[in-house]
């Protein structure tokens, strides 16, 4: 089986409201990628188009964005599994690719969400759940990572303050990211203020801990072993791919500490890659609210079950620290456009790993992790990457 | 030859159904009733709640069903301040999974629950009853026990 690699990542700026519409956002993280891989569409074998269905109006968008990015007559493949959308679509890339079926293929991400209401929005978001059971109770997504806050905090005596750190942190560099949403620091007594940080949600928690629905694109192209080495200087490789699923009712679930889906698919993925958590050198996760930012960081083995406040209080996930987790600003920060998230979590370790990531640069990073969830820790997918 | 009814019980269950046609809507005359109720695979023993037509592990349609009765633990709970279109008007409420040992129950804390973030805790016994939504509709909401 042929190596794969990454060799060309863009993104759109991701704003509350892009004035434009599907094709047009797509075009802006497709152009980026393009001039990033500084390839021709024709060097281009097949698209893979990921975004979570219901927020435009478009039915079966892969092929309106195929057309406008001049990708006909190549084949297309659409995606969805909510929020990790675009890592699923990396994940049939890789296999297209690794297959020998395809020599190079892109994996598009997008999704305009403002053409909704914030109600609206969580009506829909709610619908990702369980239309039958669950959905009639007036479910949300910040509800459901409630519960998970709530049992976390149950069980391992965690602080709403320590979710809070978690967003302080993601400020830190949302500032430092012109790509985000939301570019303003964040204090801890910003959280005491229920006009600011401290607005009820659902408890536990507050408007802080929520990130910002978004609108946004991302694209990534992957190559077999001989295209990359030929298009590219510094190729970074995927090593390791896990996925998961889990129950949709939460009612279906051992536990409400943890996402089983985020621990299954790092197994994978750390087993594929034949390294442990100790040898990731950055990290991007799933932060579509603080707990989840704190689940993920137990659930990938950078800390234990219950260590992660600890990780969180000593400061290990700033940039400085052993395990930089959302130095680009996470999800709390750049916002959530579903079905672009991963392809941006991508586009930031790629940059790491090619030493390209500007002010938030670590110093000489070998394996980069991307933890991508979609729905709540319905589907789950850990990447791997690194470089020669 | 006239149309065939459609069974759609299930559009009356919740404050907004978003389903009507289900084939465990017997269900709904069950709430009716007064009873919560889940599935038990008559083969293979297994129950399941929220109540399922089919067995995976049996690959049988030999179902019979079986009532929600004691006490189960909460597991966790969330007091909702914003809602989505459709729940708006009952907020705030609050949202909990219940810990029956064999199965869980997904459901709403009964709105007669004063300061529910004050007085709930996780770990504590609950027990389960039928229960109108304040548009009518039919449910099920969890006290502590």
């Amino acid at each position: 089986m042929s190596r794969v690699a990454v060799i060309g990542v863009g993104q759109s700026t991701f704003v509350r409201s892009y004035p434009g519409s599907i094709r047009e956002l797509a075009f802006e993280a497709y152009s980026e990628a393009m001039k990033d891989a500084n390839i021709q569409n024709a060097d281009i074998d097949a698209t893979v188009m990921c975004s979570a269905p219901e927020y435009d109006k478009q039915r079966s968008p892969a092929g309106v964005v195929a057309e406008y990015l001049g990708l006909n007559p190549q084949p297309t493949f659409y995606v969805e599994t909510l929020c990790s959308s675009s890592s699923t679509g990396l994940k049939l890339a890789y296999s297209l690719v690794a297959s020998g079926l395809h020599d190079v293929v892109m994996v598009l991400g997008f999704q305009i969400m403002s053409q909704l209401t914030s109600n609206e929005s969580q009506e829909r978001m709610g619908r990702g759940a369980d239309i039958q059971w669950e959905s009639p109770f007036g479910t949300m997504m910040p509800a459901y990572y409630a519960l998970h806050a709530q049992a976390h905090m149950a069980k391992y005596g965690t602080k709403p303050e320590d979710l809070a750190l978690i967003r302080v942190k993601s400020a830190t560099y949302g500032v430092l990211n012109e790509r985000a949403v939301y570019r303003k620091p964040v204090a801890l007594e910003d959280f005491l203020d229920p006009q600011k940080m401290g607005g009820p949600v659902a408890s536990p928690l507050r408007v802080g801990d929520c990130c910002a629905n978004a609108d946004g694109s991302s694209c990534v192209i992957v190559a077999n072993e001989e295209k990359a080495k030929a298009f590219c200087k510094k190729p970074v490789w995927i090593l390791g791919i896990g996925s998961a699923t889990a129950s949709v009712n939460m009612g279906g679930r051992e536990s409400l500490t943890g996402l089983s889906v985020g621990i299954e698919a790092g197994r994978q993925a750390y087993k594929m890659a034949g390294i442990t958590p100790k040898h990731i050198d950055v990290a991007e996760v799933h932060d579509c609210f603080t707990i989840a930012e704190m689940m993920a960081i137990e659930n990938l083995g950078f800390a234990e079950p219950g260590g992660g406040p600890e990780l969180v209080r000593a400061k290990e996930t700033y940039k400085e620290g052993s395990i930089p987790v959302n130095i680009d600003g996470g999800l709390l920060s750049k916002g959530h456009p579903i079905g672009a998230t991963g392809g941006s979590q991508i586009r930031t370790i790629v940059r790491q790993l090619r030493d390209e990531a500007d002010n938030i640069q670590v110093k000489d990073p070998m394996f980069g992790l991307v933890h991508n969830i979609g729905g709540v820790g319905l589907y789950g997918n850990v990447t791997i990457f690194g470089r020669e | 030859m006239a149309k065939e009814e459609k069974d759609v019980r299930f559009s009356k269950f919740g404050t907004v159904s978003f389903t009507g046609v289900t084939q465990v809507n017997d269900f709904i005359d069950y709430l009716e009733q007064g009873k919560l109720m889940g599935t038990k695979c008559k083969d293979c023993g297994q129950k399941f709640f929220p109540p399922r037509a089919h067995c995976y592990k049996s690959l049988s349609k030999n179902m019979e069903w079986f009532e929600v009765t004691g006490k189960g633990k909460l597991v966790s709970f969330s007091t909702l301040r914003y809602g989505p279109t459709g729940f708006t008007e009952e907020l705030p409420y609050t949202i909990a999974l219940v810990d029956y040992g064999d199965y869980k129950v997904f459901g709403r804390i009964d709105p007669a629950v004063a300061d529910p973030d004050g007085t709930l805790k996780v770990g504590m016994e609950m027990v389960a009853k039928t229960a109108r939504t304040s548009n009518g509709q039919l449910t099920y909401v969890f006290n502590p026990a």
